[in-house]
């Protein structure tokens, strides 16, 4: 047995932080009352910021691999990692009101916040494809029983079925296809993978098999039309603060997943998955933003929106180029800002007894809190891709990475289908400006969910006028 | 390039400035609020002067220009923060600077609802669209372009007419996907200017690029599209009648005067000068829309019931003078080698641009008089109203005849160089366009008709209290920019010569 140390697991150092820390914080929440379990959500954010810290004092220059290949550090990762840190901070600072006005502030919700984010954390670094699969579990695991959290709610329960009987099939897909590329290459290591790939060929049958089932797995666990289905009732069903974390860094996992399996490991075979992403994209981008102008509920029109950005997602992987990679980056990124900040503003408008994440909650909004309007109505225009919000910058970036590669006709389908969702966007900002209040109840949020939700909302703009270090961090990670 | 101080920077972020301070004193301080708002436009007036001033009308190159650099990442994107402007952009930015602040006056006491909101969306506007005229960056322009349809998005939504959430979608989404197919352009071009890893978004350097013809038509097509709808062109014009009727005066106003002319704008920056070659090919498809928005579009002009409606027919069809004038300079110099004959299309467009700002907008104004009092746009609903605003008669008479061409008004100069300039390529399009001389006076005097004069309607007419001080200012400022410009357009020529006889050669000299 060699030890950690020599197997470089320094790099590995805000894991094995973060393991240790949410084991702790499981004990130490057993022993707490109701009234001091706000120890759970501080240990729990102190252990974000002690991640982030771990991450930059092991941060890497280069791609340096640990565990006999298991393991990637490299700049990309870290900035993903640390990326998701801060989501998940902003998402744990927005749910905390909401989890206690409704007898939810509970330690799993936190415990099992963190377990997920291992995984993605896991996923970012993954070097073989056991590990990728370690980290995709990790994930949905803590995420079905996250979104089943709420005992006493039918449809989350029911929600939560769906998702782990789809999640479970879909794993299954992904690991089966990963069998098969083992039983072709005889490697699982993703370097390894690389040439194994080229040796063998990429037109041979058996890879090109297995590729379709990981596309198949990696398509669910984006969200991707047709394999879309436990988006729009998990986003639903789930309580809002896990619908917003689900909405966050496993985000990220899935870009990831995408970066590490596709393109890095199967990079040879990239002709074959670039025409399947292409239809995945497309029908993505169509189903998405037809269904959702068709939504009354907020949480169901983001769920379909977010569907619609995944389509765009794609659009910069199956590029192919590194520039698409970057533009799928710089988009993956946008997104998560903007999908935290929207599903804030249900978190800032609910109350107890009150969810308000139907469309209609948001009528006159500009009467009632004209700052928090302008908020939401940055981030619809944002996430509808018009200037000067960081939302159009995403766009650009994929469209011009599509454009390079000479798929001028895909970068026309996505620009008019944008179109189509600039209308229900626009819908929403018509109910907050154009409508008159129907509720008259003053907000009830505190200062943190407040203060939070408004540099969320000052950052869409603000990242949408000075683009510059968001795109150049993209850049620099992916020469 | 003689001030030694970022002007026209200045005029982009002075009216913004103004706008979040609006937005930050909140509807709590009004009165104060809208003096911040009087003061900010009136000052970026005083200073977009100054422009006129130091303007050097004996080159064609950018003036006041300026650049920093905005994203700079080589091989991933970079674009800077260029502006400058010429003798195209220069007399619209002067326009733009010149109407907002009579957009304020005429709305000092008769928005209730909001009042901060409504100043503060347009002094933002009145930014994004000086930085639209003046931006030398394709993207910074482009950001500019669709950031401004969020103000007026907001405009015609909160404080528009009962069928305003239908007008204010409408028209964003039909500007938007207009502009989503210049934007894969404008990324298209972006990509064809890269040079050893160096690429740039300059419009300048997008002029050098060799294009295919294929491409071109691509291209061409993709920025008419945008410019068509913003115009608006016929078939893509039905966006406009209904956002003109349901927006609030303010609104009209400003879509009529300025924002359509970014349109035109965009014609003469982008289209000709980057895709010569597909525009010298398919001239024929913009001269025969021209010409069915004159003649057709003034025929539904003289059936309209709705004076708003009225004005904003007589604007698409008076705009299709612009694009006319654009694009005569193919024929002309095919069929005899004319270049004075094509500048004098595109200074007619230009002329015809600035003067249709002033009179439609003026038009609007009176509409809005009439509005406040009887609130109704009906043309039925008036009648002898000269009898009881005998002052408002006047202006609303002058500006009816300046719409109609009358010599001696702006109006006269811009239709009469364009049919000019038609009359040296085909006798056809100057007899088509010349209609517009019949067509124009019937639709506008057969409304001033029926609205001024007469006997006195109905109560609502005998009751009508003449022009106040504040209506006043605003009409007469406008009357006389309409004749000044009308008797004496020399120095408004003079200043886009250069730059109009430079752009007939850049578009003449073949791309392929």
């Amino acid at each position: 047995m060699s030890s950690w140390a020599e197997m470089g697991g320094q790099v590995a150092a805000a894991e094995a932080f973060v393991l240790t820390a949410l084991c702790v914080i499981l004990v130490i929440d057993v022993f707490l009352t109701d009234r001091s379990r706000w120890l759970t959500y501080v240990l729990s954010l102190l252990t974000l910021a002690g991640a982030a810290y771990m991450t930059v004092r092991y941060g890497v220059q280069g791609r340096v691999t640990a565990f006999d290949g298991m393991y990637i550090a490299d700049p990309m990762g870290d900035v993903l990692k640390l990326f998701s840190y801060g989501t998940v901070a902003v998402a744990f600072l927005y749910s905390r009101e909401y989890l206690q006005r409704r007898g939810l502030f509970r330690g799993e919700y936190f415990i099992l916040a963190l377990v997920a984010l291992l995984g993605v954390m896991v996923m970012v670094s993954a070097g073989s494809l056991l590990t990728v699969y370690l980290g995709v579990e990790l994930l949905s695991l803590s995420l079905y029983a996250m979104v089943a959290f709420d005992r006493e709610s039918g449809i989350a329960a029911e929600s939560a079925m769906k998702y782990f009987v789809l999640g479970a099939i879909s794993s299954g897909t992904l690991l089966y296809g990963f069998s098969i590329i083992y039983g072709v290459t005889g490697t699982l290591q993703l370097d390894e993978l690389a040439v194994g790939v080229r040796e063998v060929g990429a037109s041979n049958l058996g890879l090109i098999f297995g590729l379709a089932f990981i596309i198949v797995g990696i398509a669910f666990k984006f969200g991707a039309v047709p394999f879309h289905m436990w988006v729009p009732d998990v986003y639903h069903g789930a309580p809002t603060p896990v619908t917003l974390f689900i909405g966050s860094a496993p985000k990220i996992a899935s870009f990831v997943l995408a970066i590490r399996v596709l393109a890095e490991g199967l990079d040879a075979m990239v002709a074959s998955w670039q025409d399947m992403l292409i239809a995945l994209s497309v029908l993505s981008l169509l189903l998405g933003n037809v269904v959702a102008i068709a939504q009354s509920n907020l949480k169901r029109m983001l769920a379909y929106s977010t569907i619609s950005h995944v389509g765009f997602i794609l659009l910069g992987i199956l590029a192919g180029t590194n520039e698409g990679y970057r533009a799928a980056m710089f988009y993956t990124f946008s997104y998560v800002i903007m999908a935290v900040g929207s599903f804030g503003m249900i978190l800032l408008l609910s109350r107890s007894g009150f969810e308000a994440d139907r469309l209609e909650d948001f009528k006159g909004l500009n009467r009632r809190s004209p700052w928090f309007a302008s908020i939401m109505m940055m981030l619809m225009f944002s996430t509808a891709g018009v200037p000067p919000f960081i939302g159009f910058w995403a766009k650009l970036a994929v469209i011009g990475a599509v454009l390079d590669v000479g798929l001028a006709w895909l970068a026309a389908v996505a620009v008019v289908l944008s179109v189509v969702a600039a209308f229900y966007y626009l819908r929403v900002v018509k109910l907050m400006y154009f409508d008159d209040p129907t509720d008259s109840h003053a907000i009830e949020a505190g200062g943190t969910l407040r203060t939070v939700l408004s540099a969320n909302g000052v950052a869409v703009l603000a990242l949408g006028v000075f683009p510059s270090a968001l795109i150049d961090l993209c850049a620099r990670v992916l020469p | 390039m003689q001030l030694d101080w970022p002007i026209l920077s200045v005029l982009i972020w002075l009216p913004i400035l103004g706008g979040g301070i609006m937005l930050a004193l909140g509807d709590r301080g009004v009165v104060l609020g809208r003096w911040v708002a009087l003061l900010t436009t009136a000052a970026t007036f005083g200073i977009s002067t100054l422009l006129w001033v130091y303007f050097d009308s004996s080159t064609a190159l950018m003036q006041f220009t300026e650049e920093r650099t905005w994203i700079d990442i080589p091989g991933t994107l970079v674009s800077t923060y260029s502006l400058g402007v010429d003798g195209i952009a220069m007399p619209l930015i002067l326009l733009t600077t010149f109407i907002t602040p009579l957009v304020v006056i005429a709305s000092w006491t008769v928005i209730e609802k909001k009042p901060a909101q409504y100043y503060a969306a347009f002094l933002i506007l009145e930014g994004l669209m000086i930085g639209v005229f003046a931006a030398l960056d394709a993207l910074l322009f482009y950001v500019l372009w669709e950031a401004m349809l969020i103000p007026m998005f907001i405009i015609i939504g909160v404080w528009g007419g009962p069928r305003r959430v239908y007008a204010t979608i409408k028209f964003f989404l039909y500007t938007f996907l207009g502009s989503v197919l210049m934007l894969v352009s404008l990324i298209y071009l972006y990509q064809q200017t890269c040079n050893a890893g160096q690429c740039s978004y300059l419009i300048a350097d997008f002029y050098d690029v060799p294009l295919d013809q294929n491409v071109q038509i691509m291209i061409f097509i993709a920025f008419m599209t945008a410019f068509a709808v913003k115009v608006p062109m016929w078939p893509v014009h039905t966006w406009l009648p209904d956002a003109h009727v349901e927006a609030p005066t303010g609104g009209s106003v400003i879509l009529a005067a300025i924002m359509l002319k970014m349109g035109g704008y965009g014609f003469l920056r982008f289209s000709l000068p980057i895709t010569p070659d597909a525009a010298d090919t398919l001239d024929w498809l913009v001269i025969s829309l021209s010409l069915i928005a004159v003649v057709y579009i003034g025929f539904v002009a003289l059936v309209q019931q709705d004076m708003k409606k009225l004005i904003a027919y007589s604007s698409i069809a008076h705009m299709g003078f612009v694009t006319l004038g654009s694009f005569l300079t193919f024929e002309l110099m095919r069929v005899n080698g004319d270049p004075r004959g094509a500048a004098m299309g595109i200074e007619g467009a230009m002329v015809q641009m600035i003067s249709h700002g002033l009179i439609s907008g003026a038009l609007f104004f009176c509409v809005g008089v009439l509005y406040d009092r009887v609130h109704s746009r009906e043309i039925n609903a008036y009648g002898g109203v000269v009898n009881t605003m005998p002052i408002f008669a006047t202006f609303a008479v002058l500006f009816a005849l300046a719409n109609s061409g009358l010599p001696a008004t702006s109006g006269f100069v811009g239709e009469f160089l364009v049919i000019i300039a038609s009359f040296r390529a085909d006798f056809w399009y100057a007899f088509l366009a010349g209609l517009t001389l019949i067509l124009g006076a019937a639709y506008t005097l057969w409304m001033v008709k029926r609205v001024i004069f007469g006997a006195v309607a109905n109560e609502n007419v005998a009751g009508l209290t003449d022009l106040n001080a504040r209506e006043f200012i605003v009409l007469g400022v406008l009357a006389l920019a309409v004749l000044a410009l009308g008797l004496w357009p020399a120095p408004m020529l003079d200043v886009m010569h250069k730059t109009v006889e430079e752009l007939v050669q850049q578009i003449t000299a073949p791309k392929l």
